[in-house]
């Protein structure tokens, strides 16, 4: 094992696939600067700066993929895909099922999201949820530097379309290059284990579409992705110091959703959480309740999600988005307080 | 008739202390995440700014802050929405990047392209409800490759919708030199979709004045829209902080950590030939002499070109003048903060 950062994870995990597949190709906005280390080793005919035209190569990164070439097309937020909808939700999620099974797009989109940095509503976006209801696209959002460069591995090697999605608060370049601009006075609340962590010596593809338990506890099951996973695992350790014991799902996977770990876990402590920072309606965190009734496990649930549009403003934008003190009041609702240890809860 | 001289000079020297007040505030952490002036582009905005009249609409990018300032939104709301407080123009939810301001009919988005078809509705409301009124879309030269700006040129030609598609032309989109990712030359792709075409040295806001002012009388009788293309120079680059520039101030300080990877990965086995490799280092280069290049505004600096129009009495009046008013301005927007001691 060694440490990596989260965007050093990916950034190794690609060097790696572009030097053993001469069919993987890079190409979006910016990325002689933003991938400058994979633009200088494998040059321009392969890390290929686009014009600002994202439905017109995104559109060509699923007939690339179509062609015979392994793309990775950089989408630089995700609040920008909305302008290449069409891309995926007409073309990339539907061409295997139109030609039969006959022909598939390993395309990967990778995108940066999510917000804490004070960027305004309109580039702070999730958006998984989105991207994940059309049936034939498969969305991973990883929480931690091995998670990162596994998925990320395991989005290549995957023959369908896959969007890979970056948290730009795990991502330290994002933060840099968005946030502080070379300014040294701002704060960020960067969950360090999701910035920064051990990673394996070899790279193994991490499953598209399985879960993973980081805690046990019969109490309550936590379920969350990307960085609100981290503010729920610290809601975890403050339950833990009261007494009650959560259980913390990292799904890394949008879609599929791995009903069967959801099922596994939610019947094991009746009660579910959903820290997601997309927003609450028509999106994974209902998706996740419709699957837990649908497999008629009698959970009591409960959702922190983000309810509007997020604020500009720093201050109000730390309330918009999952965090801590909104989860152990949502926790407090599902949990029976035990008598002596009401206190612990609302922060 | 003939563009007023000091009015135009004010206009871009209030815009400019401004911003320059606005630089200070990101500076010192008072403002998060991006900022994007439109240093060096005034003599395009104030040009065109000065022909709208109360009804006309304007549809603004990422950049929005100049064309309000000079249709005279407050500063002191302008500032206290940038710091995000409850009471600036868009109640601290917005930011510099998402202004909206209902009474100038001006709106803004941080979407590249979606200036355009901004000013096609508010056009189409015009024909509709406010005869005689136009629609104004600024946006960047790389903006162009956005297939729903196209379109909307498209459209507004097929309408006769009243738009000026402002293009600001930097020559670059971020760190893109945007020649290399653009096909053909964009006065004759606006007129291929239908619009009238002219091109302007974007830092003589009198050139700019009188092209605008055709553009825009054009609209309002009638017909059609134009595409007003104007060259200018942004000194700050695409942001404040912008990565290549910060590289081109502290060369040592902020390569220190990327030399090494960039080397490693240069020299690793299995990749391009040593020419794809050395090209591509050529044009890291180039991009960065482009930035550097780019920070100078000198004769490019469409305020300064004004100002030797002025004599230097009223150029010292209106300096001070609006010094003093962008000072109060900050004053008050800050107050609350250095009460609170944030």
């Amino acid at each position: 094992m060694k440490t990596m950062t989260f965007a050093a994870a990916i950034e190794d995990v690609l060097m790696h696939a572009m030097a053993t597949d001469s069919r993987v190709v890079v190409f979006g906005e910016d990325v002689h600067a933003i991938r400058m280390n994979l633009y200088a080793r494998f040059g321009e005919t392969r890390v290929r700066p686009t014009p600002i035209s994202e439905s017109a190569f995104l559109g060509a990164g699923v007939t690339a993929a179509m062609g015979g070439l392994r793309p990775i097309v950089e989408i630089m937020m995700v609040d920008f895909i909305a302008v290449a909808m069409d891309a995926l939700v007409n073309h990339a999620a539907k061409v295997e099922a139109f030609s039969g099974g006959a022909w598939r797009v390993p395309l990967v989109v990778r995108v940066a999201c999510g917000g804490g940095y004070g960027d305004g509503g309109q580039h702070e976006q999730a958006l998984w949820g989105m991207l994940s209801q059309v049936p034939g696209m498969k969305v991973v959002v990883p929480s931690n530097p091995a998670d990162a460069g596994g998925l990320m591995l395991a989005a290549i090697e995957d023959e369908g379309p896959v969007i890979f999605m970056e948290h730009k608060l795990l991502a330290d370049y994002w933060l840099d290059y968005l946030a502080d601009g070379g300014r040294t006075n701002l704060d960020y609340d960067v969950p360090q284990a999701g910035a920064l962590g051990p990673v394996p010596d070899r790279w193994d593809p991490t499953p598209i579409g399985k879960a993973k338990v980081l805690r046990e506890g019969g109490d309550i099951t936590m379920v969350s992705l990307g960085v609100a996973l981290h503010r729920c695992l610290e809601a975890a350790e403050r339950l833990a110091a009261r007494g009650i014991e959560a259980t913390v799902v990292d799904l890394r996977t949008v879609t599929p959703l791995d009903a069967e770990t959801l099922c596994e876990t939610a019947s094991k402590t009746k009660r579910v959480l959903v820290a997601d920072e997309d927003y609450r309606g028509f999106g994974l965190s209902g998706e996740i309740a419709a699957t837990l009734m649908e497999a008629r496990i009698p959970a009591k649930f409960a959702r922190v999600c983000v309810e509007g549009t997020i604020p500009f403003d720093r201050r109000r934008e730390t309330q918009a988005l999952p965090n801590v003190k909104r989860i152990l009041e949502a926790s407090q609702g599902l949990v029976e307080v035990r008598k002596g240890h009401a206190e612990a809860l609302p922060v | 008739m003939e563009p007023d001289v000091v009015a135009l000079y004010s206009q871009m020297c209030k815009s400019r202390l401004f911003e320059e007040a606005v630089t200070r505030l990101w500076n010192d952490g008072h403002i998060s995440a991006e900022m994007h002036l439109n240093v060096g582009e005034e003599g395009i905005i104030a040009g065109v700014v000065d022909h709208l009249r109360d009804g006309d609409a304007m549809a603004l990018d990422h950049r929005g802050t100049s064309p309000l300032v000079m249709r005279g939104v407050d500063l002191v709301s302008l500032l206290k929405e940038f710091l995000g407080e409850e009471d600036g123009l868009c109640r601290g939810m917005g930011g510099h990047m998402h202004l909206f301001a209902p009474e100038l009919l001006a709106a803004s988005s941080g979407i590249v392209g979606a200036s355009g078809p901004a000013a096609c509705g508010f056009a189409l409301a015009s024909q509709h409800l406010r005869r005689g009124k136009v629609a104004v879309a600024f946006f960047g030269e790389a903006a162009m490759n956005q297939g729903m700006l196209m379109e909307s040129i498209n459209l507004a030609a097929a309408w006769s919708l009243p738009v000026v598609f402002v293009c600001k032309d930097n020559g670059m989109g971020i760190t893109t030199p945007s020649k290399k990712v653009t096909g053909g030359d964009l006065s004759l792709r606006a007129e291929g979709l239908g619009a009238h075409a002219v091109s302007v040295d974007g830092s003589d806001v009198h050139a700019v004045w009188k092209e605008a002012k055709k553009a825009v009388e054009r609209a309002r009788r009638g017909q059609g829209p134009t595409f007003l293309h104007a060259t200018c120079r942004r000194p700050e680059g695409h942001f404040l902080g912008d990565p290549l520039l910060r590289i081109v101030r502290k060369p040592v300080d902020e390569l220190k950590t990327k030399v090494g990877p960039l080397v490693k990965a240069a020299t690793s086995a299995r990749g391009a030939s040593v020419g794809g490799r050395a090209a591509s280092l050529g044009s890291i280069l180039d991009i960065l002499g482009r930035a550097g290049k780019m920070r100078k505004l000198g004769r490019h600096d469409p305020l300064h070109k004004q100002s030797k129009r002025l004599s230097s009495q009223e150029r010292e009046r209106t300096d001070d003048a609006i010094r003093e008013e962008v000072a109060a301005a900050v004053r008050t927007a800050m107050q609350h903060r250095m009460e609170v001691g944030s």
